[in-house]
C-alpha cells in the first residue's frame, strides 16, 4: 500500500532532527513531533478510495486526490446536470449543495467531500415530482440556452437554506455567484422569489 | 493539473510538521485559491496537507473582543451576531468579497494569506518575479489597472487582493500562527511583507506556519467603522479601491480614526497621515475632505492605473462620512 514515495517522506523527515543537530540549530522536531509527524502519510497521487455520497447514494470510486468534485461527478458519475462552465470559480454553473450548503464544485476536490452529504441538480425532484425551485423556473421562464440553470436552481435553494432575503435587490444580490450571458435575470429573479414565497 | 498526493491531517502538530519539513508540501482547507493556482500551473505543491477536520474553527465573542478561528468560513464569520455588532467593517468586507459559493468554502485564514490577482502573476507564460524571481515584471508597462499605486518596487507592483484583510488592519486584528517553534501572535500589519528585492516572499510566516486563529480586539472605532468598495460592477468583482474607515466620535469631536485602504498597494494599507489629520477635529464633511487630501500621498500610478490616485482620496471622503453616520 505504501509506495516508495511515502516510505522516503518518512526517512527524510526522520533524519531531520540529526542534521539540526549536527548544524547547532534548534532542535524544530522533538519527538513527540516526530511520533506525529510518522502518522501523517499522504496518499496517491495514484487513484486512491474516495467515497462520496451523492443524491443520497454512497459511491465507492477510485480517484486521483488531484480530481475535483465537478469532474467526479461528471466523468465518474455521469451526472452531467452539473455544468463546467469557467472551472475557476467565477461563473457558478457548477454550483451544488454540500450538506445543504452551496459552493463552487469546480474548486473543491472530491477527496475532500469525503463524508459529506452532496446534492446535484438531479437530486432535487422527488420522483417525477420537480423541486419548487425547479417549477419556479419553468413557470418564469428562468432560461434561455439553460447552461447555467442546474447551478442557478441549486444556488437559490441554497439561498433559501441561508434565509436570506428575497426582496427583488437582495435576491440580485444573493445569486450574483451565478452568471447567466444570455441575460435572463429578471425571470431568474422572478422564479426565486416566487419559491421563496411559495416555501415560506 | 498536475498530479497531487493528499493527506487529511487529524493532528494540528503533525500537518505543521508535514509542510514544515517538506518545501513542496502546502496546507488546503477551502480550496479556492489553492486548486485555482494549481489549475493555473502556479502553484505546484506535491502534498496537499488538508486541514479542515482540525479543531481550529469557531467564533467566539469575549469582554475584549471576538476570536474567529482559521477554519470559520467567511459566509459564518460575516452572519454571526456579534460581528454585525460590533464590526460592521469587516461583515461588509466578506460580503462583498467573491460570492455567495466562495463565501461558504474558503476561510478566514486561507483569506488573509490569498495570492495577488494580477494577471502576470497567474499567466505561467508571462514574466513575473513574484513566481519566478528575476524574471521581470510585465505588468510595469503592461496592462496594469488593477495594480499598486503605493508600496510597490521595480520588482513587482501587484495589488492584494483581500477585503477582509484591509477592515481587519482597520480593525487593529492579531494573528495566531503556530509553527515548529511553538505559538506566536503578530499584529495583522507585521503579517504582510512589501514586494522590495524579494516579491517572492509575501508574508512573516515561517514555512509550515499556520494560522490557527485571527482574534479582534473590541473598539469604539470598530463598532463605528464602514468598509467602501469601488469596482468596475457591484458583486463579485474585485476592488479598484476601497477604504475600511472607523471613527470614535464625541461631542461632535472625534476622539480616534482607523483609515486601511485596499485595492492600492501590496498589502493592505493603514493611512497614518489621514487618521492623524482627523484627530481632534469636528466630526463633518470639511475635515474628511481635508484628511482624505493626505490619502494619495506618495502615491504613484504606472499608466492604466493613474486614476487611483484621485479616486483614492474622493473614497475615503465617503467613506469617513458613510463611518460617522453608523450609529
Amino acid at each position: 500500500m505504501f509506495g516508495k514515495f511515502s516510505r522516503r517522506r518518512f526517512f527524510v523527515r526522520a533524519a531531520l532532527p540529526t542534521v539540526a543537530a549536527t548544524l547547532g540549530v534548534p532542535n524544530l522536531f522533538p519527538a513527540a513531533e516526530a511520533a506525529a509527524i510518522s502518522r501523517l502519510q499522504p496518499s496517491g497521487p495514484h487513484p486512491v478510495p474516495v467515497t462520496l455520497t451523492v443524491n443520497g447514494t454512497a459511491h465507492a470510486l477510485m480517484l486521483e486526490p488531484r480530481v475535483t468534485l465537478l469532474d467526479a461527478l461528471r466523468e465518474r458519475l455521469r451526472l452531467y446536470g452539473t455544468k463546467k462552465g469557467c472551472d475557476q470559480g467565477t461563473c457558478g454553473a457548477c454550483t451544488v449543495l454540500v450538506d445543504g450548503t452551496r459552493i463552487d464544485s469546480c474548486l473543491s476536490l472530491a477527496i475532500m467531500n469525503e463524508g459529506k452529504s452532496i446534492t446535484t441538480v438531479e437530486g432535487l425532484a422527488s420522483g417525477e415530482t420537480l423541486h419548487p425551485m425547479q417549477a419556479a423556473f419553468l413557470e418564469h421562464d428562468g432560461f434561455q440556452c439553460g447552461y447555467c440553470t442546474p447551478g442557478q436552481i441549486c444556488s437559490a435553494v441554497g439561498l433559501l437554506n441561508e434565509k436570506r432575503p428575497t426582496d427583488e435587490a437582495s435576491v440580485r444580490v444573493w445569486m450574483s455567484g451565478n452568471i447567466c450571458r444570455c441575460g435572463a435575470y429578471p425571470n431568474i429573479v422572478a422564479a426565486v422569489r416566487s419559491a421563496a414565497g411559495a416555501a415560506s | 493539473m498536475r498530479p497531487v498526493s493528499y493527506a487529511r491531517a487529524t493532528d494540528t502538530a503533525a500537518a505543521i510538521a508535514y509542510v514544515g519539513g517538506d518545501p513542496h508540501a502546502e496546507f488546503i482547507a477551502g480550496g479556492t485559491n489553492v486548486v485555482d493556482l494549481m489549475k493555473d500551473d502556479v502553484a505546484r505543491p506535491s502534498t496537499l496537507v488538508d486541514i479542515t477536520r482540525l479543531p481550529l474553527g469557531g467564533i467566539t465573542p469575549s469582554a475584549t473582543g471576538i476570536r474567529i478561528g482559521a477554519l470559520a468560513r467567511m459566509s459564518e464569520v460575516a452572519d454571526h451576531p456579534a460581528m454585525q455588532a460590533n464590526f460592521p467593517a469587516v461583515v461588509q468586507a466578506l460580503n462583498e468579497s467573491a460570492s455567495p459559493q466562495l463565501r461558504n468554502m474558503a476561510t478566514i485564514g486561507g483569506n488573509v494569506m490569498q495570492r495577488t490577482r494580477c494577471t502576470y502573476f497567474r499567466d505561467v507564460s508571462q514574466p513575473c518575479n513574484k513566481r519566478a524571481p528575476g524574471a521581470g515584471c510585465a505588468a510595469i508597462g503592461g496592462v496594469n489597472r488593477m495594480h499598486s499605486v503605493i508600496g510597490t518596487s521595480p520588482h513587482c507592483i501587484c495589488a492584494h487582493a483581500s477585503d477582509l484583510a484591509v477592515a481587519l488592519v482597520m480593525a487593529g486584528a492579531t494573528i495566531h500562527a503556530r509553527g515548529a517553534g511553538g505559538e506566536r501572535r503578530i499584529p495583522i500589519e507585521a503579517l504582510y511583507l512589501l514586494p522590495g528585492d524579494t516579491p517572492q516572499r509575501e508574508t512573516v510566516l515561517e514555512r509550515g506556519e499556520l494560522i490557527e486563529a485571527i482574534e479582534l480586539p473590541a473598539s469604539t472605532t470598530a463598532r463605528r467603522s464602514v468598509y467602501l468598495k469601488v469596482r468596475d460592477r457591484r458583486q463579485y468583482e474585485f476592488a479598484l479601491v476601497s477604504v475600511a474607515a472607523g471613527l470614535d466620535i464625541a461631542g461632535g469631536t472625534i476622539r480616534a480614526a482607523r483609515v486601511a485602504l485596499g485595492g492600492v498597494a501590496p498589502k493592505p494599507w493603514r493611512a497614518h497621515e489621514v487618521e492623524a489629520q482627523l484627530i481632534g477635529k469636528p466630526a463633518n464633511a470639511q475635515t474628511y475632505a481635508a484628511a482624505a487630501a493626505y490619502a494619495s500621498t506618495g502615491m504613484r500610478g504606472f499608466g492604466e492605473n493613474d486614476f487611483k490616485v484621485p479616486l483614492t482620496g474622493r473614497a475615503v471622503a465617503r467613506a469617513l462620512a458613510m463611518a460617522e453616520a453608523v450609529v
